[in-house]
C-alpha cells in the first residue's frame, strides 16, 4: 500500500495503539474519580498535555483536550464572540470554520471573508481594511489542507495587534502542527486547534490552546472537566495516544520535515515527465512540504483516484469531509484562480516523513500508465 | 499501586473496556485506519463499520438506523439535544422543564440557556429521588418545548417513570429527552414504546471505549447542530468520525443489551448481599435512592458522623474504589445537588457512598467490602466529635 492522503488522515504508529490499548485495558479509570485508578488516568492526561503543549510551545496548563479538530474550531469562535461582533476570517478555511461562521451569521454577528491570491495567500491588504472597532476575533487557517497554502500568521498578528487591542486571534493549526514548527508565544496568539489523527494519533481527540487569561464559553457543559471548558468523562486512552504522537512527532521534527520535503520534491521534478499538468502547490515559501496538489487537465481527478487505488496507491481529490458529495464543490480551488478544466483535473498526494522516494517512483510510474490509457481513449 | 487487591465498585463512574469491544476496535486502528469520508475503496470497510454500529445501537434501543448520531461522548449528546432542540424551537415557545437531579452536562447547558433567554423549571424529586408526575403537568404551559429528564440517577440510581412521561409529553406535543447514560445496558430502552423523541447514551458506561457516545433523534424532530463542519453524520456532527470509538460503542451496546434480565439478576443478588450486609453490621446507615426502582448495581448510602472523602482515601488504601458523588464533581466540597434534593441534610449528605457493582464484581468482592467497610466507618466515628456528642447525648437516632 502506498498511502499518499495523509492529510485526510494518517495510520496510527504503533506505539500509539499500544499506548490506547494500554490505557483501556489498565489505566481504564474515570481520571476525575479520587481513587487510585483514578489518579493512575490522571497522570497519564497530564503527560499528554505536556507533550502536546511541546508541539506549540504553549504552557500545560493552556491546553484543553477536545474530541477532535473540528470541537476545537466550533469552540474557539462560538466561544468568544457574541451578536453584535465583528470576525474576520478567509475564503478557503475549513468547514468547521465557515460552517460555524455562516451558523452565527444568522445570529447578527457579521463576518468578513478574505480573498486569496493565486497562491492560496490571504490578501493582507483587505484584512488591514477590515479591522474595525468591533472586530472580536480573527480566525485563519496557518495551512491550507488542499492546496497546502502557509498563511504569514506572524505579520497578519502583527497586523491586528497594532490596529485593535481588542481582536483575538484563533489559527486553526490542524494541517500545520508538526509540520511546520509552531510556538504561540512568540506568534502571540490567543487560540490554536490541533487535531490528533493529523499526526499519526488516533481518531476522536484534539485540542485547544487557550491563552492564559483568556475567558470563552464552553460548547459543551457540564461536569467541569477540563478547566470546565470542555465536560465530559475524559477520553484518556485517544488522548493519551494523542500524546505519544505528539513526542514521537517532537522528537528530531527538522528531520522528519526534511525527509517530507525530499519526497514532495522528488515527486515535482517527476512531474516534469508529464504533459498538460499543473502544480496548484509548488516548492515555494508560500506552500507547506507535505501537500502537493496536482491538476492532470483533461482527466477527472475521480477517475484519477480509481484508478490509482487499483494500484494500491491512495490520494484524494479534495478535502475528505467534502469528497463524497459531489454537489458539494471544491470551493479551495476556484478562489485560488484555477479554471473549470484544472478544477475537474485536481488530485491531491498528501505526504508523511514515512512516506518514501520509492513510493514516488512507484507512483510516478503508476500515473503514466494510468495516464497514458485515459488519454488516449480520450482522442 | 499500592496494595496488590483491587475491587472496583465504581462502574457508575466508568467501566473496563470488554475485551470483546477491544478486539473489535483494533482493525480500524491499524489496517482499516482510512477516512471514512475519502472516497477510495479502502476507506469503505471503516465507512461500513460505522453504519454496522449505527444498526446495533439503533436495534439497543428500539430506534431506526437512520435516527442515530454519534458523539464524543454523554455530555456532548445532553448539550446538543438541550441546546440544539432550544434555539431551533425558539419560535414557538422559550420553556424547558427538567429535574433538580439530572446530570450536570443537563444542568448546565439549562443554565447556558437561561442565560440566553429561555426558563426553566427545575421539578422536585420526592425523598426516594422520583418526580411527581403531577407536578410535571402542571408546570407545562402553552411556552413549553422541551421536557428533558433523565432515565435513572447516576449518584442514586433511581430509575424514572419514563413511560408516564413520554405520554404526557406526547399528549402535550412537547419533545421529550432523557439522558439514559446511566441507563444503557441494565434497563431495557425502547424508544417507540415509551414515546422519547431524543435519548442520550455514552460508551464507556457499559463497558465500551471513553471519547464516543450516541443521541438518538426521533424522524422529524427539529434541532440544530452543536458542531459545525464537514457533512459527517448526515451533516449534522461535523468532525472525522472515531471510527474504532463508534466500532467499539456498537459492539459493547450489543454486549450489554443482549441479556438484560439474566446479567442484572446476577447484579442484583450480589448488590443486594453487600446492602443488606451494610445496613447489618453499620448502624446509623442510611440508604438512598428508590428501594426497588433502582439500577440493578447502585449502592447510595450515608454514614452518620463521618466524611465520605475521608471514607473514599480509606477504602482507596484497601484497594477499593468508590465514589462519594459523580466522578465529575469530585473535586468539589459541596455535597451533591441530588443528595440535597432528596432532603439530606448537608451534614448528612457529607457522609455518602456510591459502590457500583458491575461485569467484574465477583461474590469475593462482596464479601472483601463487607469485611472492610465496617471496621473503616468504625474507625472513622472513633476518630469524630460528632460522634462523641452523639454517644454521651444518647440522642435517638432517626435516620
Amino acid at each position: 500500500m502506498i498511502y499518499f492522503d495523509n492529510s485526510a488522515t494518517t495510520k496510527p504508529h504503533r506505539e500509539v495503539v499500544e499506548e490506547v490499548l494500554l490505557c483501556m485495558e489498565k489505566y481504564f479509570g474515570n481520571p476525575s474519580s479520587a481513587h487510585r485508578l483514578g489518579v493512575e488516568a490522571e497522570k497519564r492526561m497530564k503527560a499528554a498535555r505536556e507533550n502536546v503543549a511541546r508541539l506549540i510551545n504553549a504552557q500545560t496548563s493552556d491546553i484543553i483536550f477536545t474530541s477532535g479538530g473540528s470541537e476545537s474550531n466550533n469552540t474557539a469562535i462560538k466561544g468568544i464572540l457574541k451578536k453584535g461582533d465583528h470576525v474576520i476570517s478567509s475564503k478557503i478555511e475549513h468547514p468547521s470554520v465557515l460552517k460555524t461562521l455562516k451558523e452565527i451569521e444568522e445570529e447578527g454577528i457579521e463576518v468578513t471573508y478574505l480573498n486569496v491570491d493565486a497562491n492560496g495567500v490571504v490578501d493582507i491588504n483587505q484584512l488591514k481594511d477590515s479591522i474595525r472597532e468591533n472586530t472580536r476575533l480573527v480566525t485563519i487557517m496557518h495551512v491550507n489542507n488542499e492546496i497546502g497554502s502557509i498563511q504569514p500568521i506572524e505579520q497578519i498578528i502583527n497586523i491586528v495587534r497594532n490596529s485593535n487591542k481588542k481582536t483575538k486571534i484563533h489559527v486553526d493549526a490542524v494541517q500545520s502542527a508538526g509540520k511546520i514548527k509552531i510556538d504561540v508565544k512568540s506568534m502571540d496568539v490567543d487560540l490554536m486547534s490541533l487535531s490528533s489523527h493529523k499526526i499519526h494519533g488516533p481518531k476522536g481527540a484534539g485540542a485547544l490552546y487557550i491563552k492564559k487569561g483568556l475567558n470563552i464559553k464552553p460548547l459543551i457543559s457540564g461536569g467541569g472537566q477540563e478547566r470546565d471548558l470542555r465536560s465530559g468523562t475524559e477520553n484518556l486512552p485517544m488522548i493519551s495516544g494523542f500524546g505519544v504522537a505528539a513526542g514521537i512527532i517532537l522528537d528530531n521534527m527538522e528531520d522528519k520535515i526534511k525527509k517530507v520535503n525530499a519526497v514532495k520534491k522528488h515527486f515535482v521534478e517527476r512531474l516534469n515527465e508529464f504533459d498538460d499538468i499543473k502544480v496548484n502547490s509548488p516548492i515555494d515559501d508560500f506552500h507547506i512540504g507535505n501537500i502537493l496538489n496536482v491538476s492532470f487537465r483533461g482527466i477527472k481527478g475521480e477517475v484519477l483516484l480509481h484508478a490509482l487505488e487499483d494500484y494500491d496507491i491512495y490520494v484524494s481529490t479534495g478535502s475528505a469531509c467534502s469528497a463524497k458529495k459531489s454537489s458539494h464543490k471544491n470551493y479551495v480551488l476556484p478562489e485560488i484562480g484555477l479554471s473549470e478544466k484544472d478544477i475537474t483535473g485536481a488530485v491531491r498526494f498528501s505526504f508523511s516523513y514515512l512516506n518514501t522516494i520509492e513510493e514516488v517512483d512507484a507512483a510516478i510510474d503508476a500515473l503514466k500508465k494510468i495516464l497514458t490509457f485515459l488519454r488516449r481513449i480520450k482522442k | 499501586m499500592e496494595g496488590k487487591r483491587l475491587v472496583y465498585m465504581d462502574h457508575a463512574a466508568t467501566t473496563y473496556v470488554k475485551p470483546e469491544v477491544l478486539d473489535a476496535m483494533m482493525p480500524y486502528f491499524t489496517e482499516n485506519f482510512g477516512n471514512p469520508s475519502s472516497i477510495y475503496t479502502f476507506s469503505r470497510k471503516s465507512k461500513s463499520a460505522i453504519e454496522e454500529a449505527r444498526e446495533k445501537v439503533a436495534k439497543a434501543i428500539g430506534a431506526k438506523a437512520d435516527e442515530i448520531y454519534f458523539t464524543g461522548g454523554g455530555s456532548e449528546a445532553d448539550n446538543w439535544a438541550l441546546k440544539g432542540i432550544a434555539f431551533a424551537n425558539k419560535d414557538k415557545g422559550n420553556h424547558i422543564i427538567t429535574t433538580k437531579i439530572e446530570h450536570h452536562a443537563i444542568l448546565h447547558a439549562c443554565e447556558f440557556l437561561e442565560k440566553n433567554g429561555f426558563e426553566i423549571t427545575y421539578l422536585n424529586v420526592d425523598e426516594n429521588g422520583m418526580i411527581s408526575l403531577d407536578e410535571l403537568e402542571r408546570a407545562i404551559t402553552d411556552k413549553t418545548i422541551l421536557i428533558s429528564i433523565m432515565f435513572a440517577n447516576n449518584e442514586i440510581g433511581t430509575i424514572e417513570p419514563i413511560k408516564e412521561i413520554g405520554e404526557i409529553a406526547k399528549k402535550r406535543n412537547i419533545y421529550f429527552h432523557t439522558d439514559a447514560v446511566q441507563a444503557v445496558g441494565n434497563v431495557k430502552i425502547d424508544v417507540k414504546d415509551m414515546n422519547i423523541d431524543l435519548l442520550s447514551l455514552a460508551a464507556h458506561k457499559f463497558y465500551g471505549p471513553k471519547g464516543v457516545g450516541a443521541l438518538y433523534i426521533k424522524k422529524g424532530v427539529k434541532i440544530e447542530n452543536l458542531i459545525h463542519g464537514g457533512g459527517q453524520e448526515r451533516k449534522r456532527r461535523a468532525g472525522t468520525e472515531n471510527i474504532p470509538g463508534i466500532v467499539g460503542l456498537g459492539k459493547a451496546i450489543e454486549l450489554a443489551t443482549s441479556d438484560i434480565d439474566s446479567h442484572n439478576e446476577r447484579i442484583i443478588k450480589m448488590r443486594d448481599r453487600l446492602l443488606e450486609g451494610i445496613m447489618e453490621k453499620i448502624p446509623h446507615t442510611k440508604l438512598n435512592g428508590h428501594p426497588e426502582k433502582r439500577l440493578p448495581g447502585n449502592i447510595n448510602v450515608s454514614f452518620r458522623f463521618i466524611e465520605g472523602e475521608s471514607l473514599l482515601l480509606l477504602l482507596d488504601q484497601s484497594g477499593i474504589c468508590a465514589s462519594t458523588g459523580s466522578a465529575c464533581s469530585s473535586g468539589s466540597l459541596d455535597p451533591s445537588h441530588v443528595l440535597l434534593a432528596i432532603g439530606l441534610p448537608h451534614e448528612i449528605a457529607h457522609g455518602s457512598l456510591r459502590l457500583s457493582l458491575g461485569d467484574a464484581t465477583k461474590e469475593e468482592d462482596i464479601d472483601y467490602v463487607l469485611e472492610v467497610l465496617p471496621k473503616i466507618v468504625q474507625r472513622l466515628r472513633d476518630m469524630s466529635p460528632l460522634y462523641e456528642t452523639f454517644k454521651h447525648k444518647g440522642e435517638t437516632i432517626n435516620v
